[in-house]
């Protein structure tokens, strides 16, 4: 479980998160939805410790985590994958070399166990024979599972990925939030998302915290979503006309 | 300025700490030697023959009074190559090429979260990145550099002996005249620093990019123009320094 306590955070004195608090819970995929610009990425951020936060703590089971440097904060990570918004995986290193990077630099394992592991997870997001390919060369649906296989390579207790389907087309999309929460169910991961694809919300969110102009501005689950009063969430989460068709039903 | 050398010598001190892992550091390096060397030997081969051959030639038409001895051609070349062309020249040539190079590579993987993705595998990025590059340059750039001299004053020796300027026995005997062996250390002194600066500016350049592919392209020229004026401005203080 993921305790993040009156987060505030400001760039060049324009605040971005104002007091957040909220939990993300082990074994589920919780969401982090809003707008584009609502704080988000920021918030992510602050979580796996790419950003410092100004006030407030974040707490990895118990263990307090924000504003942490060195060797302590480097322990916390170890139980963490990231996915990142477009994938960010090493444009020079093959597939393979990818995915075997986590398990290098944290591992003394000897080639063929690192080799075996590799081959496991890209069984887990359903990739083979493209293991000496390199990024360029394969589709946005495939950079994003490679991705994910990276990212749980060393088997982490925490999974955080932002926009993991941007830039996909719907069914590709689909099918990266299955396996995403699939994984986080199979290995009981705390999986913190962030997305603004009420597709995503209505699929997978088994916990979701709406952030409007840096605030969270409500909390709850997919079904909780459909039937909310507050104005703001239903703006955004009928702001498309398919959904407003369903609405008015 | 002020805050833009701190920014510097901050990237600097974090690369300077010590590789999480010495397989890893060693791994990287050999890509970046093989990546300098394998990319660079032809350009440098090519310009320094040519300039040595300008210069042999040069220096010949400006002193063809009878009373200056031929072998001055060989010598002149020579010391040209040796303490101005292949140091200097070489390094600002290296700058336009892998400076950039290094500069836009390190941007790329900073605008596309690749050194974020460093970072939250727990890896120092700066010290897994510009470390391995600051050393292939400081190892490499001085053994490109004593190549070029080679090839700069074989190119003098041809180009005067073909068109029949000087003899070969009188310009080869100009290149063994005064001889004096600090004239290469302060030579490889030069390149040693020189590298320093065109890697580290470069990969300070580059790992602090922000914004997208523009943003990668600025940085880039950055690098380039900064290095260039540092590396002049570093020339006349270890010339001032090591020679008088
Ligand atoms: N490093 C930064 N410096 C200054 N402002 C930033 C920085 N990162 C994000 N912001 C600002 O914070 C706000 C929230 O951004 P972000 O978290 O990326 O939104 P999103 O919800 O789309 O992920 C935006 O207004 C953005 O301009
Ligand atoms: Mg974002």
């Amino acid at each position: 479980m993921i305790e993040v306590k009156n987060i505030s955070k400001s760039f060049d004195g324009q605040e971005v998160l104002k007091n957040i608090s909220t939990t993300f819970e082990k074994g589920k995929t919780n969401l982090i939805i809003g707008q584009s610009g609502s704080g988000k990425t920021v918030l992510m951020k602050c979580c796996i410790g790419l950003l410092d936060t100004d006030e407030g703590e974040i707490k990895f089971d118990g263990r307090r985590f924000s504003n942490l440097k060195g060797i302590n904060q480097k322990n916390v990570r170890k139980e963490m994958g990231v996915l990142f918004q477009g994938g960010a995986l090493f444009d020079s290193y093959t597939v393979e070399e990818n995915v075997m990077f986590p398990l290098n630099m944290f591992t003394d394992n000897t080639l063929e166990e690192k080799r075996a592991r590799v081959n496991e997870v890209l069984t887990h997001v359903n990739l083979e024979n493209v293991n000496s390919k390199f990024p360029a060369e394969i589709s946005g649906g495939m950079i994003k599972r490679v991705a994910i296989a990276r990212a749980i390579a060393l088997n982490p207790k925490y999974l955080f990925c932002d926009e993991p389907n941007s830039g996909l087309d719907p069914k590709t999309a689909e099918v990266i939030d299955e396996l995403i929460s699939e994984l986080t169910e199979k290995f009981q991961m705390t999986t913190v998302i962030n997305t603004h694809d009420m597709n995503s919300v209505l699929q997978i969110g088994q916990k979701i915290a709406y952030l409007y102009k840096g605030q969270l501005w409500w909390e709850g689950d997919h079904q909780g979503i459909l039937e909310t009063t507050n104005e703001e969430l239903n703006d955004f989460v009928f702001s498309t006309e398919l959904t407003r068709r369903l609405k008015h039903r | 300025m002020i805050s833009e050398i701190g920014k510097y010598l901050m990237v600097i001190f974090q690369a300077f700490k010590k590789p999480d892992k010495g397989s890893v550091f060693i791994k990287q390096l050999v890509i970046d030697f093989r990546y300098l060397g394998v990319s660079s030997i032809g350009l440098v081969a090519f310009i320094s023959l040519f300039t040595g051959g300008i210069i042999a030639l040069q220096t010949a038409y400006n002193i063809d009074n009878p009373l200056v001895p031929m072998w001055l051609i060989g010598y002149t070349t020579k010391q040209m190559m040796i303490l101005e062309f292949s140091p200097t020249i070489i390094s600002l040539i290296l700058v336009g090429k892998v400076g950039s190079s290094i500069a836009s590579e390190i941007g790329t993987m900073r605008v596309t979260q690749q050194i974020d993705a460093l970072e939250v595998m727990g890896i120092n990025p700066a010290n897994y990145l510009i470390l391995p590059k600051i050393t292939a340059a400081m190892i490499y750039n001085p053994i490109l550099i004593v190549f070029s001299m080679g090839v700069g004053l074989f190119g003098g020796w041809f180009a005067v002996v073909i068109t029949g300027q000087v003899t070969s026995v009188a310009f080869v005997d100009g290149l063994q005249s005064f001889w004096d062996p600090f004239s290469i250390t302060y030579a490889l002194i030069k390149t040693v620093v020189f590298a320093f600066i065109l890697a580290s500016v470069a990969g300070y350049k580059g790992f602090t990019v922000q914004g997208g592919s523009v943003e990668v392209g600025k940085a880039s020229t950055q690098a380039v123009v900064i290095s260039s004026v540092l590396i002049i401005i570093f020339d006349l203080l270890l010339t001032q320094m090591l020679l008088t």
